[in-house]
């Protein structure tokens, strides 16, 4: 697929976008060492480019389900920043009341279940969303992020394959970030792209450079319009990296060093970067922009430490509707 | 059961089922059914035929054959509930929905709770339990998985009148309803007549519910009460009849719902009888016995005059030959004996 790169104005929003989320997940691995944030944490420094670039492309009704590493896919589609970072808190300001936490970051307002952190969970779920917006001729599109070890689970042959054959406005959006936890992707397939599975359910899979955000937009838009016209699902591989831990305490011995420093020259961030300045946008434009990102995660951590903590009164009533 | 309408027939199970769903989908175009086999031309209408001929009225769009996928139908079930529909799911076995047990467990159970409260998972999923002579994969009765899981509920129905009434409430409830059946008590008419149970019962012509978490007293009685599902409840009955005649009353309940409990139905019995038997064809270590015995102690347990008693399948995988599977589920005699052990 050519390369197509949209105007200035589209890819500062798409920087702003990425910047926000690599700034907080610094801050809150921060936060994390410091003792403010209660639990464990998976990040995605190094992906931003997959988050934003699907769900920029995705309108505000359309939805997402996520996975235990759910912050950037949180942001992309949308939820606050405040209440993001309430809910990492455990406060009853989260987008979650503080019932969900880290690994279960959504918001129906804009579109985003409930994470879900069971590997392959969102793959069988999302057909349901997809189903609804068929029957309902909604016009609307679920995506699904999971990681390349979900494609292993059971629960993604069962969900692609039930979205195939019912023709669901459904996108499967593969984060390949090359480990599942320790266990990198050779160890456990001899199929070398995800993308390649797409051919045992009839539908269509792509590969795309997931370190580059316009390349996943653009393929995601594609997909997007093919579900939205009633084409069925894609499966489209995103090939990423992370560039922390798979969760706080990992010292990722399984990988070397040299490797990390590989990837980072595809940082996704740094990349938009340069183009942005190659196309002429000035360098004082994109340390507003980190201003302003600063601005804003100061004032969701400030509303994060201030807000209420949940009343443990109020715990029952929500297990039944 | 309460006075019946001037207008009432005898249904099956499987008819009663059938009516509830064909009405429920009349009633609300956001009703649909999802499952294995269950809308096929020249198919089954489901494991137990309790969709046939609905497709001629709802079509295809609204009941949704999938493919041998029961973590999809489970997952679709839920998608599909969470984005405001109301779907039927089914399970041709119960046994199978230990293939799905993420997409119940993990996700239906929760996602209410992980939500903050802000989403709800209004969905349906119906499962066949029982021995039936179909070996150890199509004969457990887990109902007792589900009923330890917050944010479900569970019902067994066994008789066509509270078959219809709860699967219109459990399709019109907001939360995620398991909806257990025994595969020996869908029925066919005239089974009376060849001297078998009569699996009929009356239902009226007219719309009713019945609400999940209300038990039932089938027989009243004044010496011992009986708590017991499915085909046990029928044996249960059996009993309580044969001992009547020596001047035993035994009070026979049908709990209907297991969660939640209708603990209230329940004490109120034990209290007047102050013995308790429970009986169910779901395995004794764990069962749904052991807590209602639990809370029963917890409750009661001054006004007992005999230690509470479980009759339920032996500890054992369901085995095939007819002898030995009779020989795991609670039978007659063993009720009988638990009876007069506390009677005694």
């Amino acid at each position: 697929m050519q390369r197509e790169s949209p105007q200035p104005a589209v890819l500062l929003e798409l920087y702003r976008a990425m910047l926000l989320i690599r700034r907080f997940e610094e801050r809150v691995y921060y936060l994390f060492l410091e003792g403010e944030i209660p639990g464990t944490l998976h990040q995605c420094q190094g992906q931003e480019a997959v988050a934003v670039g699907v769900c920029d492309a995705l309108e505000t009704s359309d939805w997402i389900t996520s996975t235990h590493r759910p912050h950037g896919h949180a942001l992309a589609k949308g939820v606050s920043p405040r209440a993001a970072m309430a809910e990492l808190y455990g406060k009853e300001t989260g987008c979650c009341r503080g019932r969900g936490g880290s690994m279960h970051l959504g918001d129906p307002d804009v579109g985003m279940l409930p994470a879900i952190a069971i590997v392959g969970g969102g793959n069988t779920v999302v057909t349901g969303l997809g189903l609804a917006f068929k029957l309902g001729r909604t016009g609307q599109v679920a995506a699904c992020f999971f990681g390349e070890g979900a494609t292993n689970e059971g629960a993604f042959h069962e969900g692609l394959n039930f979205a195939a054959v019912q023709r669901l406005p459904v996108v499967f959006v593969c984060e390949n970030n090359l480990y599942g936890a320790s266990t990198s992707w050779e160890r456990v397939s001899l199929v070398p792209s995800v993308a390649d599975r797409a051919g045992a359910y009839g539908v269509k899979g792509e590969a795309v450079d997931g370190m580059d955000v316009v390349a996943v937009r653009q393929a995601a838009s594609a997909a997007i319009a093919a579900a939205r016209g009633g084409e069925g699902p894609t499966l489209l591989e995103c090939r990423t990296y992370r560039f922390v831990g798979h969760s706080r305490s990992d010292a990722r011995g399984y990988r070397t060093r040299e490797e990390e420093e590989e990837w980072k020259l595809s940082d996704p961030i740094v990349r938009l970067r340069e183009q942005l300045l190659e196309d002429g946008i000035a360098e004082a434009a994109l340390e507003a922009v980190g201003g302003e990102v600063d601005a804003v995660l100061d004032d969701a951590v400030e509303f994060a430490r201030s807000s209420p903590d949940p009343d443990p009164a109020e715990l029952l009533a929500d297990a039944y509707a | 059961m309460p006075d019946l309408p001037t207008g009432t027939r005898r249904l099956t199970i499987a008819e009663a089922l059938r009516e509830a769903v064909a009405e429920e989908m009349r009633r609300d175009e956001s009703v649909f059914l999802i499952g294995e086999d269950i809308g096929v031309e020249g198919g089954f209408g489901g494991a137990f035929g309790v969709y046939l001929g609905l497709t001629d009225e709802f079509g295809h769009e609204r009941i949704i054959d999938t493919p041998i996928s029961e973590k999809a139908i489970a997952g679709a079930a839920v998608g599909a509930a969470l984005m405001g529909l109301r779907p039927i799911a089914d399970m041709q076995y119960s046994d199978f929905l230990f293939e799905c047990m993420d997409e119940l467990v993990n996700q239906a159970a929760k996602m209410r709770l992980m939500s903050g409260g802000r989403l709800r998972v209004p969905l349906v999923m119906r499962a066949p339990v029982g021995a039936s002579v179909r070996g150890a994969q199509h004969g457990q009765s887990p109902e007792s998985y589900f009923a330890h899981v917050p944010g479900l509920k569970v019902v067994c129905v066994s008789d066509a009148y509270h078959a219809k009434g709860l699967l219109k409430s459990a399709v019109r409830d907001e939360n995620p309803v398991l909806f257990f059946e025994h595969k020996l008590l869908y029925g066919t008419k005239g089974r009376e007549q060849a001297g078998g149970l009569d699996l009929t019962a009356e239902v009226p012509e007219e719309e009713y519910l019945f609400p999940i978490g209300q038990a039932v007293v089938k027989r009243p009685g004044d010496d011992v009460t009986l708590v017991a599902t499915h085909v046990s409840l029928y044996r249960c009955l059996a009993v309580a009849e044969a001992l009547a005649s020596e001047g035993i009353g035994c009070e026979v309940i049908d709990p209907l719902t297991l969660l939640p409990l209708d603990a209230d139905t329940l004490w109120t019995s034990v209290r007047k009888t102050g013995r308790l038997v429970i009986v169910h064809e779901d395995t004794l270590t764990g069962g749904w016995g052991a807590e209602v015995a639990a809370r029963a102690a917890d409750e009661c347990l001054y006004e007992l005059e005999a230690p509470i008693k479980r009759v339920a399948a032996l500890d054992v995988p369901i085995p095939y030959a007819p002898v030995l599977e009779q020989a795991v589920v609670p039978s007659v005699e063993r009720i009988e004996a638990a009876v007069r052990e506390v009677c005694g």
